[in-house]
């Protein structure tokens, strides 16, 4: 048999994972849910004044999405620890930091694209003003990277660890706290008709340092645990 | 340097060097930390502004720096842990973190009661509170990741991943914070500058600081020397040893 090429296994890794989310759907789409669920609490909890709403809504949309973010993370390894997918992973000619991207690039698509694409929808719920929805837009778009890269470090730390769910939450939120900051500063200027490039540059900057180192941390945490 | 290290790669090597210079570091740490203490709290001068409240800045400062420092400890005995894997260097991870944690919350406490006469209220949402805040979540991540594995070596490594992971968070965290809000007084003495400090005010703090380093670093050598005889436990040495003393 003849060998994969890098870019074959990678591709073959990644279409793996979208079929195997694509036959169990209400996996990628319960966090979706969730963040739909929780936005909604918002304005019963605060009050339906577009005023309030609007000034609170980059905070909120952003909270929800690191939360959502955390509930959909125990799928990325744990399956593939259990049936032994990753000890193959491991054995693999291609270095494991390299094959995990291919994992963490899947889960990007099933759980920080749909947040993207869905961006406008809490932008209306939460009446935010229409200079702020591209703002968001591009916030999720450039942030959630980052969220997908940074989980899987704490999904691979946490693979032996029986229930380690609450455990990811509170290894993973200080991580998180960056994003936060300069995502929701964004979408507050951009509502207010400021400029936002300082805001995206680094939310960019973020993302492309996390992205790149994630996945050393991630293959330890893998070598770690599998042994 | 590495022929000089290597033979404290053995556990037994390491405790019998905890075990001398132990009591040195004990000593220094009384010396230091109770000469700078009574210097700073009744003999230094009252400040003109703050009067005797800044006081507790002999307790805050030190407290802020070394929490932050023993985080870097951790990190640099997590790469070693990790690199070289060497099981001393894991087992200093659960030795420094609760003394990190806890220099975190003296830090945070301090801050507040400083806080309440001069900003009126115990807790403002400022920069260097909320990275100090989150210094004590990273650490208290790290120990729960190290305990909640049932192989000890595993949650080892995995700690010592985190804090490897936290270490370069952590700047970022730091920077960020500061960006989103600051209150806080600027620096007085770890800038790159003159230290704008007055020399009375400014050597009892000195001498405070050098205390809270042999405190951090003998209560460190306290912890490391249990955790050792902890997992050696089952070696004749371990066995001896508990014996003697």
């Amino acid at each position: 048999m003849s060998q994969l090429s890098n870019r074959q296994t990678w591709l073959t890794l990644l279409k793996r994972d979208l079929r195997i989310a694509a036959r169990r759907r209400s996996d990628a789409l319960n966090p979706l849910l969730f963040l739909l669920m929780v936005v909604t609490l918002f304005p019963l909890g605060i009050g339906p004044g577009p005023d309030i709403l609007a000034r609170i809504a980059p905070g909120i949309i952003w909270v929800a999405a690191l939360l959502a973010s955390l509930l959909g993370l125990e799928r990325l390894f744990r399956d593939d620890f259990q049936d032994g997918t990753l000890e193959q992973l491991c054995l693999l000619p291609q270095p494991l930091a390299f094959t995990v991207t291919a994992k963490m690039t899947a889960h990007w698509l099933l759980s920080g694209l749909p947040l993207v694409i869905l961006s406008p929808v809490l932008a209306l719920l939460l009446s935010l003003p229409l200079q702020g929805w591209w703002a968001l837009a591009l916030t999720l778009l450039l942030g959630t990277p980052a969220l997908s890269a940074l989980g899987a470090i704490g999904a691979a730390l946490t693979l032996q660890v029986q229930r380690g769910s609450s455990l990811v939450s509170l290894i993973l939120i200080p991580l998180f706290i960056p994003l936060l900051i300069f995502a929701t500063a964004a979408v507050e200027n951009a509502s207010m008709g400021l400029a936002v490039h300082g805001q995206l540059a680094i939310l960019a900057a973020i993302s492309v340092l996390t992205v790149t180192l994630a996945p050393l941390a991630v293959a330890a945490g893998i070598r770690m645990s599998v042994n | 340097m590495w022929r000089w290290l290597h033979p404290y790669a053995k556990p037994e090597a390491t405790y019998n060097l905890l075990q001398k210079l132990l009591p040195w570091f004990v000593a220094l740490t009384l010396v230091t930390l109770i000469t700078g203490v009574i210097w700073g709290l009744a003999f230094a001068p009252g400040d003109y502004q703050q009067g005797d409240s800044y006081r507790i800045i002999f307790l805050h400062v030190p407290a802020a720096i070394f929490s932050m420092g023993a985080y870097m400890g951790m990190a640099i005995m997590g790469g070693i842990a990790l690199i070289w894997q060497i099981k001393t260097a894991e087992w200093a991870i659960p030795a420094i973190a609760p003394v990190g944690a806890a220099l975190t919350i003296v830090a945070l406490l301090t801050g507040a009661i400083w806080g309440k006469p001069m900003w009126g209220t115990w807790w403002v949402w400022d920069a260097r509170l909320t990275s100090e805040l989150i210094l004590l979540f990273l650490y208290v991540g790290v120990m729960a990741l190290y305990f909640a594995f049932d192989d000890a070596r595993t949650g080892a490594k995995a700690a010592a991943i985190l804090s490897l992971v936290g270490v370069i968070n952590l700047p970022i965290i730091h920077f960020s914070v500061e960006w989103w809000n600051t209150l806080h007084q600027g620096a007085t003495i770890t800038k790159f500058e003159r230290p704008s400090i007055a020399a009375s005010m400014l050597i009892p703090l000195l001498i405070c600081l050098a205390g809270f380093a042999f405190l951090t670093v003998s209560l460190v050598m306290m912890r490391l020397k249990n955790e050792i005889l902890r997992h050696e436990l089952h070696r004749a040495w371990a066995q001896q040893r508990l014996e003697q003393d």
